[in-house]
């Protein structure tokens, strides 16, 4: 709630109301959730903390404690006893508890990120639900997947880390001579004296030329793969990273649910510029994204990014609203 | 040193020759030696010297992230090339950075902290704590030292020699993953050279390893059973069993690279139908056991300190051996959860994760019998204690940060930034190296017949402890908000981080030159040295002989009383 409230405030703020997730100087915790499955690794992130963090300072406590009671001054005889049994099933015992707490929601987590789901089921099942009225169960559903967004099926994109740069596959946008569309993403900045000058919409080290552009609430689903050596895939606030390992083909979904532009770096290393290849994704409406396609496979591609240059919040679709009202 | 003496010839025969025999005994005490305490000492100068290498990389690091643009490191680039421009040098310094990171983990992992545990503490305190007049195979124990620095020269050689088109040494992380470190990645002599290092460096380790298992099973003095063995011997003997079935993966892992590089094997190539995700399986086979065992004889040297100066007994003695058992076997069924994100199914990673976890039983058995030790004790906070409890309070921060990791789903967004680079720095920079410190201190006097300082002692104590806290606790802060590892320049919202990074690593240095001063004036001083400076606390047998202990010790062996054992 309070993260709406200060997106509305940002983009009312702001003059050109574009929403980037960046990293904030002096920040403590994630950047901002764009897709469910970040929420859901955030409220887990939160959750785990709390009990780490009593753990820890248990620890502390009880060290401080001896270090303060049974210093020698304060206790000149030292005590012989070495064994408690009871003492010694309870400290093995109540952590097993502890890291059941931590592992089972965890799970679900796992599952939900790692198995792609089946979209046809996802539309059946929200159809059945409206039919029965049965509307607990339907915002359970809707919680975790977009009965509309799924209706329109995938969207499938193929990333490919090389050294140093991504490209990009659309491998179902066809141009007019039968070819998927594919292009190059290069990092903006080098670390090198004669990189172009860091601007509030080119953040350094995280700006590319040609972003990646997928439409927002839609189910994205992407492959990595490599063509020299090992890379990784990553955006922070999708809550996703996946190797590109050459000679393979790995595979992960996601759905972004607001508008905007989100980066995310290399994260396995890959030789000499591996700080230098980033990833930029441009969230845009369904329309935007259609224009955009048409541009690329034209190969207007200058005229392609200045399209998803300036994004603005009327790109946002409430289409997990508009599916409950509709019924 | 020879040449001095050939020009003395002559003019002064009998000064030259006495020079002469005093090398050669010089030689035959320290070169030849096959004395356990002798070896021991050689292992941790040599850890000392290793350890100034590998601290200096990651000055070199801290120096470079302190703030935003390649700068530093341009300095340390394209020596002797004419007219290099400013922009050679950057992309020089791009390389140079990534081979200063994998030479800092590699020389610190196994020409530090192996060496100064294993080799120094290990060789020195196994025998005389378990009555021993020496190890099993004193020979095979000299072998082992000269090996372990064979292994150091070349790795060091290796840094200089050609890695690929951009610079010098190998610059693909520790993990060595393929096709980086394959042909194409880094087709130069320096992969091949760290290959015969580590294949050196492994070598060593598991002749160790068994002198250590014969050692330990064999040699203990009559009435010492392995249930009244002291907890480091029992942490010796644990960490000893996983040198000896992990090296050899890493071993077989490192061939097989090394034929892909030179003999056209398509191990791990994939364009011959190799796999590079397998070289990780069995890296990490050898990996996840490593780092217990660089952390298990931490373990064992805080048993003895938490006990010595409490002045109790360990507190459930059997629990403590057998939790370190279990972590040993554990250790080894847990190794894809530094691999989760390779493209795994769901339901590997669910077992991986919850063997993962299982860990963090037995690692809470030991911190709360430690504290259960002190429980009623009468504590003396001398340095070794300092250096012991410090290691509980920072290794319960390491391990919990590991439980969080342990969980696959959020290690997709935490794997690979600067919340993995805290936590394993947590359970080895402020694990293993305060276990190091807790142990040097400990048997300071023991060793080398000499007290140390104790103020410059607890200077050093409070500098390390304070510095490496604001080293590394900001890099969790990095780590979530998605700075990944191994990057040497960085997005603006990383900054400010970076630079307390850097401000702690500057504190650590202070406390690392109180430490030498600490080093130079008790040997300036040498004061005389108790035979147990300790009291009652410290019962094992080493505090029964001489400081330092004689040549050779116990000529009659040992009577080991019920009571008194562990």
């Amino acid at each position: 709630m309070l993260r709406v409230l200060f997106l509305t405030l940002l983009v009312t703020v702001l003059p050109d109301r574009l929403y980037a997730s960046v990293p904030v100087d002096g920040g403590l915790g994630f950047q901002p959730a764009a897709t469910r499955l970040m929420e859901r690794h955030d409220w887990f992130h939160t959750y785990s903390l709390i009990w780490i963090t009593l753990i820890t300072l248990f620890v502390l406590g009880l060290l401080a404690y001896v270090i303060y009671k049974f210093s020698r001054p304060a206790n000149p005889e030292p005590d012989r006893f070495s064994h408690n049994v009871t003492l010694e099933i309870l400290w093995t015992i109540i952590p097993v508890f502890i890291l059941v707490a931590i592992a089972v929601p965890s799970f679900g987590i796992l599952y939900y990120q790692d198995r792609t789901p089946v979209l046809s089921d996802i539309v059946a099942k929200a159809e059945t639900l409206r039919e029965d009225s049965d509307e607990g169960a339907l915002r359970r559903l809707m919680k975790n997947h977009n009965p509309v967004a799924a209706a329109k099926g995938w969207i499938n994109v193929k990333v490919q880390g090389n050294q140093w740069n991504w490209t990009y596959i659309y491998p179902d946008e066809l141009d007019d001579a039968g070819y998927p569309l594919e292009f190059v993403s290069n990092g903006i900045h080098r670390g090198t004296a004669n990189d172009d000058p860091v601007t509030k919409d080119r953040p350094r080290y995280l700006a590319a030329d040609y972003p990646m552009v997928i439409p927002v609430n839609r189910y994205i689903r992407y492959y990595t793969a490599a063509s020299d050596v090992i890379h990784s895939w990553t955006v922070p606030a999708f809550g996703i990273k996946m190797d590109a390992v050459p000679g393979k083909s790995n595979q992960g979904w996601f759905l972004v649910n607001q508008t905007g532009v989100f980066y995310g770096q290399c994260s396995e290393l890959c030789g000499k510029d591996h700080a230098f290849m980033p990833i930029e994704v441009r969230v845009v409406s369904q329309g935007r994204y259609d224009t955009w396609l048409q541009r690329m496979k034209d190969g207007d591609y200058d005229g392609a990014r200045s399209l998803v240059a300036d994004l603005d919040s009327t790109d946002n679709e409430p289409a997990y609203a508009r599916f409950i009202d509709e019924g | 040193m020879s040449v001095q003496a050939a020009t003395h010839d002559g003019q002064d025969n009998t000064a030259s020759n006495m020079f002469a025999s005093r090398l050669t005994a010089f030689a035959k005490r320290w070169l030849f030696s096959t004395n356990h305490k002798d070896i021991g000492t050689l292992y941790l100068v040599f850890a000392l010297v290793a350890s100034i290498v590998g601290y200096s990389l990651s000055g070199l690091i801290r120096w470079e992230l302190a703030e935003q643009g390649i700068g530093p490191l341009t300095n340390f680039v394209l020596w002797g090339v004419e007219g290099a421009t400013h922009a050679e040098k950057i992309e020089a310094a791009k390389h140079f950075y990534n081979v200063v990171i994998t030479y800092h983990g590699l020389i610190m992992i196994f020409f530090v902290v192996m060496p100064a545990l294993i080799g120094g503490f290990g060789n020195w305190f196994v025998p005389l704590m378990i009555g021993a007049p020496d190890m099993a195979f004193p020979r095979m124990n000299n072998i082992s030292f000269w090996l372990t620095v064979a292994a150091f020269a070349i790795a060091c050689i290796s840094m200089t020699v050609p890695g690929n088109s951009v610079g010098d040494g190998f610059g693909g992380g520790w993990v060595l993953y393929p096709p980086l470190s394959g042909e194409k990645g880094h087709p130069g002599p320096a992969m091949d050279l760290l290959i015969l290092s580590l294949h050196t460096a492994g070598i060593a380790s598991i002749l160790g390893a068994i002198n250590f298992i014969v050692t330990i099973l064999n040699m203990r003095t009559p009435g010492m059973s392995l249930h009244k063995m002291p907890l480091f011997v029992w942490s010796l003997l644990v960490t000893a069993s996983l040198l000896l079935l992990a090296l050899p993966v890493l071993a077989g892992a490192l061939t097989m690279l090394l034929t892909d590089r030179n003999f056209g094997s398509n191990f791990f190539v994939p364009e011959g139908g190799g796999d590079p995700v397998m070289f990780q399986h069995l890296f990490w086979f050898f990996g996840h056991p490593e780092v217990y065992i660089m952390i298990l004889p931490a373990f064992g040297i805080v048993s003895q300190i938490v006990s010595t100066f409490s002045r109790k007994p360990i507190f459930g003695y059997l629990g403590m051996a057998y939790a370190m058992v279990s972590i040993g076997f554990i250790g080894f069924i847990v190794w894809a959860h530094h691999m989760y994100t390779v493209g795994m199914h769901a339901d590997l990673k669910v077992y991986f994760m919850a063997a993962t976890m299982v860990i963090a039983v037995p690692t809470g058995i030991k911190i709360f019998s430690w504290i259960a030790t002190m429980w009623g004790g009468s504590i003396e906070y001398k340095v070794p204690m300092l250096w012991a409890i410090g290691f509980i309070f920072l290794f319960t921060i390491g391990g919990v940060t590991g439980v969080v990791l342990a969980n696959a789903g959020i290690d997709h967004l935490l794997h690979d930034t600067y919340y993995v680079v805290a936590h394993f720095h947590y359970v080895l920079s402020l694990g293993a190296v305060f276990g190091v410190f807790a142990g040097w201190y400990y048997w300071y006097e023991k060793m080398f017949g000499v007290r140390y300082n104790e103020l410059l002692a607890k200077v050093h104590f409070w500098l390390t402890f304070i510095g490496s806290n604001v080293l590394f606790f900001p890099q969790h802060f990095l780590g979530l908000q998605g700075m990944p590892r191994r990057y040497i320049d960085y997005a603006d919202g990383f900054a400010t981080w970076h630079l307390w990074s850097s401000i702690g690593y500057a504190i650590t240095l202070v406390g690392t030159l109180v430490f030498f001063a600490g080093l130079v004036e008790s040997v300036v001083r040498r004061r005389q040295a108790q035979a147990n400076p300790w009291g009652e606390g410290a019962t094992t047998l080493e505090w029964t002989l001489s400081s330092p202990p004689p040549f050779h010790q116990f000529s009659t062996l040992p009577e080991v009383k019920a009571e008194t054992a562990h």
